[in-house]
């Protein structure tokens, strides 16, 4: 199960690093308000990889680093964990 | 008036510093862990900006828009790339597993946590010296820019020497104070600064030519080409080999690699992790886009000149215009800080100090003389890399000029002594010792080339270096003293 989840992630993490760059548009010069297409694209791919990062980081953070059973526990306990320990300005 | 205004702002910013450094230096214990770690305390909002900050702050402002300019904005996708996706990546598979290892063992630098699972003193004295033979003449170019850009301002009244002069002895004076925690406190400022500024830029000047369409028909009808995706400047691999080796080179430079271990808690790490990519976008698409309308618009670039400022001085008011180059050269200062700061911690932990307990037969020094050697090593390293920016040596500026690459070769073997415990310290020595060459022989000599098919020699290099750790590692041997467990049995966040 853990290693069906951890290859499942790599290749989001694939698809993500292939697609920031839309090659698909390769040589297309339209552009959208001014702007060319492949930027919107681009822009639009990146609030898509936040988005995906953050649902990493809330459901499988810890995978391939921390052992088995760490990461799930882990998962659980952040969702009670305080900012503790964070300094600021 | 301009230059009275630039100066200005200059000087206030610099004593703004000098107060952030005093309110860090009253907080500080004295320990070396406090001054380069600021004792692991950072939150999420000075984390993601002192990193932020650290990495982007000189080329956003200049380099970029110049790029932008003459070839087009393709490079924003470069940056989003390498910066935001790859960088990210990297920051989960290098950086959450370094700061585990640093909360369990208390390492302060990479070639402190390499050498004790490799069992061997000089194996890490071999990590912090590569890194350092990087890292110096990288430094030293930056007291050149800000030495040269002090020149420029002044229009020769404080010549080059003096102006280069006066940014080092307000660096070493600034980081021997502040440390860590001042370094990072600072950078959140400027993070939030050059993220505003940029975007008020970018408005102001849309606002003055009447919206992006009429700015975007005006480069149509100067540079067409800029707009469509790829030209022969812009090929697929130049830009693949172009993101993959800094995006690696980034993780590896002492300064942002340091900042792994000083994260306060796993939160801090995961919300970092899953904001960088809107930040890097936030910042590179005006910054680049700028460079890019000027294209169109009706300014002349002297030749060798930045883009940025012409841009401005046209469009934007003189006081805003001034702000902005004043915090760019704020910006360039601030990143010299952080690299002198872990530029001093390799060479006093992993070079001075393992040679003087050899010497002297002491198994450990003092917290309290470790901090103040910590700080002799700042005014050492800042000294010498000022001394060589006055000569500026050809072969200290290409080694400067190609540090990302060269940093990128350590990151294969780096991750595979991460993941792979079967990686011997035969496989890593012949790993990091094979890429380091070839890459160097790509730079200096001419029988090895600097292109294949495409591929820049740092992206071969990268790949020569992965299978040599792997093909070395599957045919030795561990020696008796390597902890092959290390990095793997007992990793938990609590």
């Amino acid at each position: 199960m853990r290693h069906l989840q951890l290859v499942g992630w790599l290749a989001v993490a694939v698809v993500l690093c292939t697609l920031a760059i839309p090659w698909f548009l390769w040589g297309d010069s339209r552009t959208v308000a001014g702007i060319p297409l492949w930027l919107w694209w681009h822009i639009g791919w990146m609030g898509l990889t936040s988005v995906v990062f953050w649902l990493f980081s809330r459901r499988a953070w810890g995978l391939g680093i921390e052992p088995d059973g760490a990461t799930q526990a882990g998962n659980m306990a952040a969702k009670t964990e305080t900012d503790a320990g964070g300094d600021q300005p | 008036m301009t230059l009275a205004l630039q100066l200005g702002i200059i000087v206030g910013y610099l004593i703004l510093a000098l107060a952030i450094g005093l309110v860090a230096y009253r907080l500080a214990d004295r320990t070396a862990e406090d001054f380069y770690l600021a004792s692991r305390t950072f939150g999420t909002i000075v984390l993601l900006f002192t990193t932020f900050a650290t990495l982007l702050s000189a080329f956003t402002f200049f380099a970029g828009p110049n790029v932008a300019y003459q070839q087009g904005p393709e490079w924003v996708l470069v940056m989003g790339l390498m910066d935001g996706i790859i960088f990210a990546i990297l920051w989960y598979v290098i950086g959450y597993k370094q700061w585990l290892l640093g909360q369990n063992h208390g390492y302060v630098t990479l070639g402190e946590m390499l050498g004790d699972r490799f069992g061997a003193t000089w194996f890490r004295g071999l990590v912090a010296g590569i890194s350092l033979v990087w890292l110096f003449p990288y430094v030293m170019l930056q007291q050149v820019g800000a030495g040269t850009a002090l020149t420029a301002l002044t229009e020769g009244a404080i010549p080059y020497w003096a102006g280069a002069g006066l940014i080092t002895a307000f660096m070493i004076l600034y980081v021997v104070l502040a440390g860590m925690r001042g370094i990072a406190w600072t950078d959140t400022l400027q993070g939030a600064f050059m993220l505003v500024v940029t975007w008020v830029a970018m408005l102001w000047l849309l606002a003055v030519v009447g919206g992006p369409t009429s700015a975007t028909a005006a480069l149509e009808a100067e540079a067409a080409q800029h707009l469509a995706l790829g030209s022969d400047h812009y090929t697929p691999q130049w830009m693949l080999s172009t993101a993959i080796t800094i995006g690696f080179g980034v993780a590896m430079f002492p300064q942002v690699n340091q900042r792994f271990f000083a994260a306060g808690s796993r939160t801090v790490l995961k919300r970092s992790f899953a904001l960088w990519p809107i930040l890097c976008v936030l910042l590179f698409v005006p910054s680049f886009l700028i460079g890019a309308w000027a294209r169109g618009l009706d300014v002349t670039i002297p030749e060798g000149g930045n883009v940025l400022p012409v841009v401005l001085a046209e469009y934007t008011p003189v006081w805003f215009a001034a702000l902005v180059i004043a915090g760019a050269m704020a910006a360039m200062m601030s990143s010299s800080d952080s690299m002198l700061l872990s530029g001093s911690s390799y060479f006093t932990r992993d070079l001075y100090r393992p040679v003087l307990e050899y010497r002297s037969d002491i198994q450990s020094i003092s917290a309290q003389r470790e901090d103040f050697v910590a700080r002799v090593g700042v005014v050492i390293f800042a000294t010498a890399s000022f001394l060589a920016s006055l000569v500026n040596p050809a072969t200290l500026f290409e080694l400067g000029e190609a540090a990302f690459s060269g940093f990128a070769q350590l990151a294969l073997p780096v991750i595979v002594a991460l993941y792979w415990r079967r990686t011997t310290r035969a496989g890593m020595t012949a790993g990091i010792l094979a890429s380091q060459a070839f890459y160097l022989a790509s730079l200096f000599t001419v029988v090895v080339p600097s292109a294949y098919a495409g591929w820049t020699a740092g992206m071969v290099g990268m790949v020569l270096g992965l299978v040599v750790t792997v093909g070395v590692s599957l045919v030795t041997t561990p020696a008796a003293d390597e902890q092959r467990a290390l990095y793997f049995d007992g990793l938990r966040a609590d």
